[in-house]
């Protein structure tokens, strides 16, 4: 703000005036649907996710694993190659402890949302969550396992993965 | 490059604050008439408009330039609506840039706005609308993941506490104790913020900017016409903006490659050669206060994991070698997304012209640059003055 300018317009409203409906606001409560399309390269990803199974694509000129799964490699502009099957283990690339959900409300469990590096993609990684761990033990590097929904209740969605959990090592 | 040369000539913004009385027309028409006032010109002298806006899913508006279009002084004129979400307010800077460089028109003006406090309960939910409706939004996600994940890979890589990232918050709330337009204001300690409750760790309550309602407006204007209007103008030297992938898993956290990419598109444009000395005063975008150092690496203002050092050492304290957001930032005078970048680059101008009163950085700061960050967290908009 420059000191030449000797006054600033805004008038600040508090919360209340709108709880306590003190000013004059206009609500609308829609309810609106949306179906989405997969398309191609992930309609083939969430076809195995409802098999149990993580596939990618691989682009032979840059030599890359794309994941989630596509249809075009956005560097090299052509068609990716193949279809490349991942396993279900991976590596936490970094995570956190989350005390609010996404409407920003405090929630009592926290959950902890991570990146995870796919075994098998050269270090992709997808979005998703952990549990069964205590938050405290959660560490950038550790290795995870996806848990599957049983398969009968698997709907071809991320959320087949219920979540990942620590990866014991034989 | 066979552009032309085109400076800032006016500036105006509103109070930043929760929730405003007025509707985002009013408050973008309130910014807009002071940056008019401010260079004695009026609507008939302004050849262009160019709006910023981030989500319209705040609002829940449908091409919300057009809603907003009155408020900007836009219709009946050539009009633009730019939107890379949380980087629009430098990126409409850098957008205005090339209405006037590129010769087609002799002036400016640049309103960017944002009012997030109409979605209900709070602005949060509604970035729910942001990511992948496949392959992010089933799983619950809230904007805190992203940056929680991305401060934790940046402590991560160079071995960062959160009590050195936690400094940021207590500069900048200070700075803003300075700013009239300030929302958040505030003399805290690092305590303070530690000791704030964990939102998504390592995020606190304290690292966090506040939703704001609120407004800026600057005009522009190419040579010839920014020497008959003022005796002060202030060049923009160089502009810059890049968007990386937005497959969040394909590239890695702890450094903004993205941001980096602009900055040395401005830096060329500008000739500057080592940032790190030549800039004066930098406002890097600190919608949390992990970002301000994150992204002033990315500016090339520093090494990378050295901006904690450069911020313990006082050297981006206002008095300091090198301030970082002297305005009091996005923590400070708070963060009405798209309005948030566009008062880093008028705080720029009211420093270079040394008008900041209270805030002004000692010394006759001569260079300084702005940047704004945000989409889906992977837009970088740079953009460099001087006098």
């Amino acid at each position: 703000m420059s000191e030449k300018i000797k006054e600033l317009p805004g008038t600040p409203l508090s919360e209340k005036d709108i709880i306590e409906k003190k000013v004059l606001f206009t609500e609308w409560h829609p309810e609106f649907m949306w179906a989405w399309d997969t398309g191609i390269g992930y309609g083939r990803y969430f076809a195995e996710l409802k098999k149990g199974r993580i596939i990618g694509t691989r682009c032979n000129k840059c030599r890359r694993v794309l994941l989630p799964a596509r249809y075009f490699c956005e560097w090299c502009f052509r068609p990716v190659d193949e279809w490349v099957y991942l396993e279900d283990t991976g590596t936490v690339n970094t995570f956190s402890i989350a005390y609010t959900d996404w409407l920003a409300r405090r929630i009592k469990e926290p959950r902890i949302p991570a990146l995870i590096e796919i075994d098998g993609s050269g270090g992709v990684g997808i979005m998703h969550v952990l549990d069964e761990v205590d938050p405290k033990e959660v560490k950038i590097g550790m290795r995870v396992k996806a848990v599957w929904e049983p398969e009968e209740e698997r709907e071809g969605a991320i959320t087949d993965i219920k979540y990942w959990k620590p990866l014991k090592e034989v | 490059m066979g552009m032309r040369k085109v400076a800032i000539v006016g500036a105006g913004m509103t109070k930043f604050m929760r929730r405003a009385h007025e509707t985002g027309k009013e408050l973008s028409w309130q910014a807009a008439k002071i940056a008019l006032d401010s260079c004695e010109l009026t609507l008939d002298d302004i050849g262009c408009v160019v709006m910023g806006t981030a989500p319209d899913a705040f609002d829940n508006i449908h091409m919300k330039g057009d809603y907003l279009g009155d408020g900007a002084g836009a219709w009946r004129k050539p009009y633009i609506r730019g939107f890379v979400g949380g980087g629009t307010g430098v990126f409409v800077a850098d957008q205005a840039w090339y209405h006037v460089a590129s010769g087609l028109f002799d002036t400016c003006l640049v309103v960017a706005e944002e009012k997030m406090s109409s979605a209900m309960p709070h602005p949060q939910g509604n970035f729910i609308t942001c990511w992948d409706m496949f392959t992010e939004s089933p799983l619950g996600p809230s904007l805190l993941w992203f940056f929680a994940w991305e401060m934790n890979r940046y402590m991560h890589a160079h071995g960062i506490t959160e009590r050195e990232i936690a400094m940021v918050s207590v500069k900048n709330k200070k700075n803003a104790m300075d700013h009239p337009a300030a929302q958040l204001p505030a003399e805290i300690t690092v305590e303070d913020v530690l000791n704030s409750e964990v939102m998504a760790w390592p995020v606190k309550r304290l690292d966090v900017s506040p939703t704001s309602d609120g407004a800026v407006a600057l005009v522009y204007a190419a040579e010839h016409v920014a020497k008959r209007i003022t005796d002060k103008p202030v060049w923009i030297e160089g502009v810059g903006w890049c968007l990386d992938t937005i497959y969040v898993g394909q590239r890695d956290l702890y450094y903004p490659k993205y941001v980096e990419y602009a900055a040395r598109q401005a830096y060329d444009m500008a000739g500057i050669k080592e940032p790190s000395k030549e800039i004066d005063i930098a406002e890097p975008y600190d919608p949390f206060d992990y970002k301000e150092l994150h992204n002033a690496e990315g500016l090339l203002l520093c090494g990378k994991g050295e901006a904690p050092k450069l911020l313990a050492d006082g050297v981006t304290q206002r008095t300091g070698r090198q301030p970082w957001c002297p305005s009091g930032g996005a923590l400070g005078v708070g963060n009405a997304i798209a309005a948030t970048g566009l008062m880093k680059v008028a705080e720029l101008f009211w420093q270079l012209r040394g008008e900041a009163g209270k805030r002004q950085v000692p010394g006759r700061p001569k260079k300084g640059v702005a940047q704004a960050w945000g989409d889906e967290m992977q837009v970088g908009s740079v953009i460099v003055l001087g006098v």
